[in-house]
């Protein structure tokens, strides 16, 4: 069958897919992101026990599959401590926590990569750690790593397609539907491929806008 | 106002600062001299524990910072200090840069806070970069802002560390001038650097370190005119 003529008839089944794909792609690239900047202040933490903390989180959400990572949560979790997430929750927590790991380790490289004289200076001028950090060392990390920060939002979106597994009718998830319903095995899957990258594609534009952006202070 | 006592430095095997004793008085102008791998910046680094000294005692205006239980981030708002590679933040204009420690560390209203800036901005003749980038200044013209950066948290002394050596010839002057202008107002100041006329003309006091150690001190006239020490003739007749 073509494809827009599919798109059009299951449409419904695409656009609730789409929404739930936005929805855990969104909660995974905030929740990552803040957890991921957590992350990484626990990993420059004046204390060992600390420092160990956060690498031991990276090292393991970096180690393991994502998808392992998401049956643990949501049905070990479950079995085990009787903690029972909803699968959103799951998914979303999944998303977040594994996307933390590699944006804390994208966060470390920026700010290793900050000039040591910028936090000298910053100290120098009575500020303690944790503003030099906030107000000097950080924001400067951050627009050095957007590129490598935007290439990771990406791959959650791709990524997202993974909780198909527990059952939320994500993109992924929903193809899968309109296979078994029209017999097609193609189109279907074709079809979420166009609107993956279409989403993909429209994110590293943003991006590449906001990027320019922050650049303006840099050069004339 | 600064004493030091028994000062070493070690950073693993290599011993850096040999035991330096100091005492500096309010309003006085030190310069220290010497060649290069000598442990004058290390000195300097030193006084307000951007290095952490592995021996000794330091005391500003009568309390020790050296101690455990010090907060280095409080006396660090009374030492102003200026870089040889400027260090301002580039992701700041000129105005912010200058503002930022006084409005976040000394919780200044942002109108006052600007309004010094102007002031010190004028003292260092670049009103007119205030809204500028870094990126958009010359060296000398950073320097000068780095130094406004460091005066707005009105320090009792100000540590310069190498300010001219990453400059072009032609913009070196202009960072001079404005350090004279601070020493006529009797700023206390310690000074590292090569530039030996200004070491002469501005000094108190000239320190000479070789090897981690203080070969000698005095006037400049004393210093630079008769010295007693070897090594610092020798030095001296390298660069004079």
């Amino acid at each position: 069958m073509e494809l827009f003529t599919m798109f059009w008839e299951y449409r419904s089944y695409f656009l609730t897919g789409l929404q739930y794909t936005l929805l855990l792609a969104a909660l995974g690239v905030l929740c990552g992101f803040i957890l991921g900047l957590l992350v990484t202040l626990l990993r420059m933490a004046p204390w060992r026990i600390v420092r160990f903390i956060g690498h031991a989180w990276v090292e393991f959400l970096r180690g393991t599959p994502m998808l392992v990572q998401l049956l643990i949560i949501h049905y070990g979790f479950s079995t085990a401590f009787n903690i029972n997430f909803s699968p959103i929750e799951s998914g979303a927590i999944t998303l977040s926590i594994n996307s933390s790991a590699y944006l804390a380790e994208i966060f470390r490289a920026g700010i290793q990569g900050v000039d040591r004289g910028q936090g000298e200076a910053a100290r120098s001028l009575g500020m303690n750690r944790w503003m030099s950090l906030r107000f000097i060392i950080i924001p400067q990390a951050i627009k050095s790593v957007l590129p490598a920060i935007g290439n990771e939002f990406i791959t959650i979106i791709k990524e997202s397609s993974i909780v198909s597994f527990i059952g939320i009718t994500e993109l992924m998830f929903q193809s899968g539907a309109v296979v078994t319903i029209t017999y097609d095995g193609m189109t279907p899957y074709l079809i979420v491929a166009v609107m993956y990258f279409i989403l993909t594609f429209t994110l590293s534009r943003i991006l590449g806008l906001f990027e320019r952006k922050l650049k303006a202070s840099d050069h004339r | 106002m600064i004493t030091v006592k028994n000062l070493h430095k070690k950073f693993g095997q290599l011993h850096i600062l040999k035991g330096i004793d100091l005492e500096i008085a309010k309003g006085e102008v030190v310069v220290v001299i010497g060649p290069s791998g000598s442990g004058k910046s290390t000195f300097l680094r030193c006084l307000n524990l951007l290095e952490e000294p592995t021996e000794g005692e330091i005391t500003f205006e009568g309390e020790s910072i050296t101690g455990k239980r010090h907060n280095i981030n409080k006396t660090r708002e009374k030492m102003g200090m200026v870089f040889q590679q400027f260090n301002l933040f580039p992701h700041k204009n000129v105005i912010d840069n200058i503002t930022m420690a006084p409005i976040r560390v000394k919780k200044i209203e942002k109108n006052k806070a600007e309004a010094l800036a102007m002031d010190l901005l004028r003292t260092v003749g670049l009103e007119d970069k205030r809204d500028a980038y870094p990126s958009q200044l010359s060296g000398g013209q950073k320097q000068r802002i780095a130094i406004a950066r460091a005066l707005a948290m009105e320090p009792h002394v100000m540590l310069f560390d190498e300010p001219t050596s990453a400059l072009d010839p032609e913009m070196v002057g202009e960072v001079l001038d404005v350090m004279k202008n601070l020493a006529d107002k009797g700023m206390t100041m310690v000074i590292v650097t090569h530039e030996m006329g200004f070491a002469r003309e501005v000094g108190d006091r000239i320190l000479f370190m070789d090897q981690g150690i203080i070969m000698e001190q005095g006037t400049p006239q004393e210093v630079f005119g008769s010295p007693k020490n070897q090594r610092t003739k020798d030095f001296l007749s390298k660069v004079l």
